[in-house]
């Protein structure tokens, strides 16, 4: 029947995948701690990173892993420049406007991406993609192993700038208590902008990560984002910790489903869990209950 | 001289994590009087009104009112059977007017909106807001909106009204203005119990005063008796106090 | 009652526009607009007046068209009754989705999350379960019979729209003049002041999803008899519940004639992008979300709200007129 090294091998694919939710989630969950808001067009923006991706390695010929490195940077700039320029002002800080108008963003964007490339769906291929490690009993892919380490080093990254940089101290100061960092000097504005872009990044790394194993059309960032969602909402709204937990965790479980149950079924479940965690802990599972 | 209890506060005690906001607090609001709560901010008062009416369960302990337990009771649930409230921090109904917001309140006993609106210029009238119907919530000023707090609170003809400080945030002036109004109060039948600071505003308005400190009722008694309670008042109110309310008693007894 | 005259008014001129022979296209494009101005109508009642900002009203358009459908072709019902079932489906639709979210709590961008998660659901589930027509989709038996709710010309199926539109104009003015109304808006405000003053705030919220609900599943029960073909990306997909936002957003979000207002503006501008480029996949959508994020930008209370704030300025101006008093912009 079921071989303890063909589960081992489900569990372990299923923490690269979670890892890759993880990163997608951390992004997300960044922004909605500091900025109190949920991107809906967070989705899009990853789709965006992918085509960036996509042409980087098509158009230029740059390897998917070395794009991370100058599409990090790039998103950085482009998140924040559209909650400095376009969200922000544009929402005037009402909750029901944010809701709105990254809602408007997410339309105009995916289906912008839908004019332009229209819904054809495209694949690179990579000389290593289809490279293979032994772990153990389990057999994995190349780039699957290197999405794990990546994302790994993205956390670590981004943990050092919380942690160690005064724009994270600042990040942490607006997150905790918006007013009284207000008060003492910070540009609250700035912050948030640099809060979108960072997590934007996150988003560019992602699809950096996702290329080589994954496909590209206009609603390809959609799949990931309601699973990110649901992650953000399982490790508590605005948590770091939370968010890597919850996606390791999803990777895990939607790995075992797919497994046992088959794909499309396996995305419902997905729902369902979501939608049971917003119903009956809104506050996700490591967060305190009201 | 006992009046029947309106309000009965057996033991109540809450607790918020780690912290016991409310410790055990008992006591009694009589019908007809005006019921004064003081005490240091942070003394567990203006949870102690969210639980009466319904808006936190205690942690322990029973709220009666007229002799029924009312602990689990929703608020709104509370709010018809006679027990309104006003909010420290004002939460007016800031796209509406000053006419509409009354109207949600009135409309508890006039399901027709022409009714509710009407019932809302009378009350509007009785607090001082009669000029100020049309403007929207959101365009007034801050005694404006403790008044609006207040009328809303009134359109719901309460039998018990809890007070959360209606006049903190007003000038001298306006708060000699609002002291009658709640003076009137009770003339309409209305039981109140008042968390109040302004000092000479509550030896004016109670008859009966009780101290929470800590989230326990230290004291209770007439405005002289506590304002003679040197021991009472120099340890929770701060030093001087004493000499301050019973200057401000004589003032204006 | 105030407001129900201007309304019939309305209906009269609008129900007049066939009598003047125009060609089949732009009677289509009516038919389509009122459709969205139905949905759109059904999202201001919770929206507008509630203050709960839905991303899945496709799941009571879908549930509308579905039950309609299937009834009529599984079980040979009369597609009238089947309209009214789907409307009924819709409003049970729901009561299930509120009844879980409001118990639950969930306001602002939670709820927002958990109604797109539900219309998702409904779509993965529809697109693969065989009564739904599973990936293929349903097509009703085409029988052009009134008794069948289908017609030879398009002109009935254009005075039934608006016969809906009209009864959907007519509830929410109704609504505007009701105590659930007061209760509905003063739940928008500050759900806290709202249960202080009586008012049982997860009973109103249920209230309105359910009128809002029953609203838009007749959008899509229409949207069936109308195009006799329905699948899970139209029935349960993102289009709908966006344009059912995006009318009301538009036209003026919390009144009465905003979302037939930004429905008629959503179609011209869909319309006209055809026109400009032909018929390119994503450039409607595409249009929707930048008018979106525009409106939100420089006129959140959409036309209505710049209108009312023109007339405001014109009435300053004249110190002789008698000045009107705004009332607090839910109202055109």
């Amino acid at each position: 029947m079921l071989s303890p090294a063909i589960l081992f091998t489900a569990v372990l694919n299923g923490l690269m995948t979670g890892a890759i939710y993880a990163l997608v989630a951390l992004g997300l969950t960044l922004i909605y701690g500091v900025l109190h808001i949920i991107n809906f067009a967070h989705g899009a923006l990853l789709t965006v990173a992918l085509f960036a991706a996509l042409i980087a390695y098509q158009t230029f010929g740059i390897d998917p892993y070395l794009a991370a490195f100058l599409l990090a940077p790039l998103f950085f700039g482009l998140g924040y420049l559209l909650q400095r320029l376009v969200i922000g002002p544009a929402a005037r800080g009402e909750d029901r406007n944010i809701l709105l108008v990254t809602l408007g963003l997410a339309v105009l964007i995916e289906n912008a991406l839908l004019y332009v490339f229209r819904a054809d769906t495209r694949t690179i291929n990579l000389p290593y993609a289809f490279e293979v490690f032994e772990i153990g009993p389990a057999v994995v892919a190349l780039p699957r192993l290197a999405a794990l380490g990546a994302v790994a080093v993205t956390t670590l990254i981004l943990w050092a700038i919380m942690r160690y940089t005064s724009t994270g101290r600042a990040i942490r100061a607006v997150a905790k208590e918006k007013l009284g960092a207000q008060l003492a000097g910070i540009d609250v504005a700035h912050i948030y902008a640099v809060t979108f872009g960072l997590g934007t990044a996150c988003l560019a790394v992602a699809a950096c990560l996702l290329l080589p194993t994954y496909y590209v059309n206009p609603g390809a960032g959609n799949a990931f984002v309601l699973v990110a969602f649901t992650i953000v909402v399982l490790g508590g709204m605005g948590s770091l910790v939370g968010a890597l937990l919850g996606g390791l965790l999803i990777g895990v479980v939607e790995s075992l489903c797919g497994f046992f149950l088959g794909e499309s079924l396996g995305q419902i479940g997905i729902f369902t869990i979501f939608i049971l965690v917003l119903l009956l802990r809104p506050h996700g599972l490591f967060g305190e209950a009201t | 001289m006992s009046d029947p209890v309106m309000l009965r506060v057996e033991t109540i005690s809450k607790r918020f994590g780690g912290l016991l906001a409310v410790d055990g607090a008992s006591f009694d609001a009589q019908a007809g009087r005006i019921t004064a709560l003081i005490g240091p901010n942070g003394a567990g008062k203006t949870t102690l009104f969210s639980i009466i009416s319904g808006f936190q369960p205690p942690t322990s302990g029973r709220v009666l009112f007229e002799g029924e337990n009312i602990v689990g009771v929703p608020p709104h649930r509370l709010a018809q059977r006679g027990i309104a409230r006003t909010f420290q921090i004002v939460q007016p109904f800031a796209g509406l007017t000053v006419r509409e917001n009354i109207a949600v309140g009135a409309h508890l006993s006039q399901p027709r909106r022409a009714d509710a609106l009407a019932a809302a210029d009378e009350i509007a009238a009785r607090v001082g807001l009669a000029d100020q119907l049309d403007k929207p919530a959101a365009g007034l000023t801050v005694a404006g909106r403790k008044r609006l707090e207040l009328a809303r609170a009134l359109a719901l003809k309460p039998r018990l009204l809890l007070l959360d400080e209606v006049l903190a945030g007003l000038n001298p002036s306006e708060v000699r203005d609002m002291v009658p109004v709640i003076r009137g109060l009770v003339d309409q039948g209305i039981t109140v119990i008042m968390i109040e600071h302004i000092m000479h505003a509550v030896m004016n308005l109670a008859q009966h005063v009780l101290v929470l400190s800590e989230g326990r009722i230290i004291a209770g008694g007439t405005p002289s008796e506590i304002a003679g309670n040197p021991h009472v008042v120099e340890a929770y109110l701060g030093r001087g106090a004493a000499q301050r309310m019973l200057q401000a008693g004589a003032a204006y007894g | 009652m105030k407001g129900v005259g201007t309304i019939l008014v309305v209906a009269a001129l609008l129900a007049a526009v066939p009598l003047f022979g125009v060609s089949n296209v732009t009677l289509n494009f009516l038919v389509t607009a009122l459709i969205i101005a139905l949905a759109g109508q059904g999202w201001n009642v919770l929206g507008g007046y509630g203050g709960q900002y839905s991303f899945g009203h496709a799941a009571f358009f879908g549930t509308g068209a579905y039950v309609s459908a299937i009834l009529q072709l599984r079980y040979g019902v009369n597609a009238w009754i089947a309209f009214a079932a789907g409307i009924g489906a819709g409003a049970l639709a729901g009561a299930i989705i509120g009844g879980l979210s409001f118990r639950s709590g969930l306001r602002g961008s939670y709820f927002a999350l958990v109604t797109l998660a539900f219309a998702e659901v409904l779509r993965i589930l529809a697109s693969v379960t065989p009564i739904t027509g599973a990936g293929v989709g349903l097509l009703v038996k085409l029988d052009l019979r009134p008794e069948a709710f289908q017609f030879q010309s398009r002109v009935p199926f254009y005075w039934i729209i608006l016969a809906l539109v009209t009864v959907s104009l007519l509830i929410v003015r109704a609504i505007e003049n009701s105590r659930f109304g007061a209760y509905l808006v003063a739940v928008r405000e500050n759900e806290e002041a709202a249960k202080a003053l009586g008012v049982n705030v997860i009973a109103v919220k249920l209230g309105a999803m359910v009128i809002s609900a029953a609203i838009v599943a007749a959008a899509g029960g229409f949207y069936v008899q109308y195009f006799l073909f329905i699948d899970a990306g139209i029935a349960y997909g993102p289009w709908i519940s966006i344009e059912a936002l995006l009318a009301p957003i538009i036209g003026g979000v919390g009144t009465v004639f905003g979302p037939l207002l930004g429905a008629l503006v959503v179609k011209v501008l869909g319309e006209a992008a055809k026109l400009v480029t032909g018929d390119a996949p994503g450039l409607d959508l595409m249009i929707y979300g930048g008018v979106l994020v525009l409106v939100i930008a420089l006129a959140p209370r959409g036309i209505a709200g710049v209108v009312a704030d023109l007339r405001a300025r014109i009435v300053r101006r004249k110190p002789e007129a008698k000045p009107e008093q705004p009332t607090a912009g839910h109202h055109v």
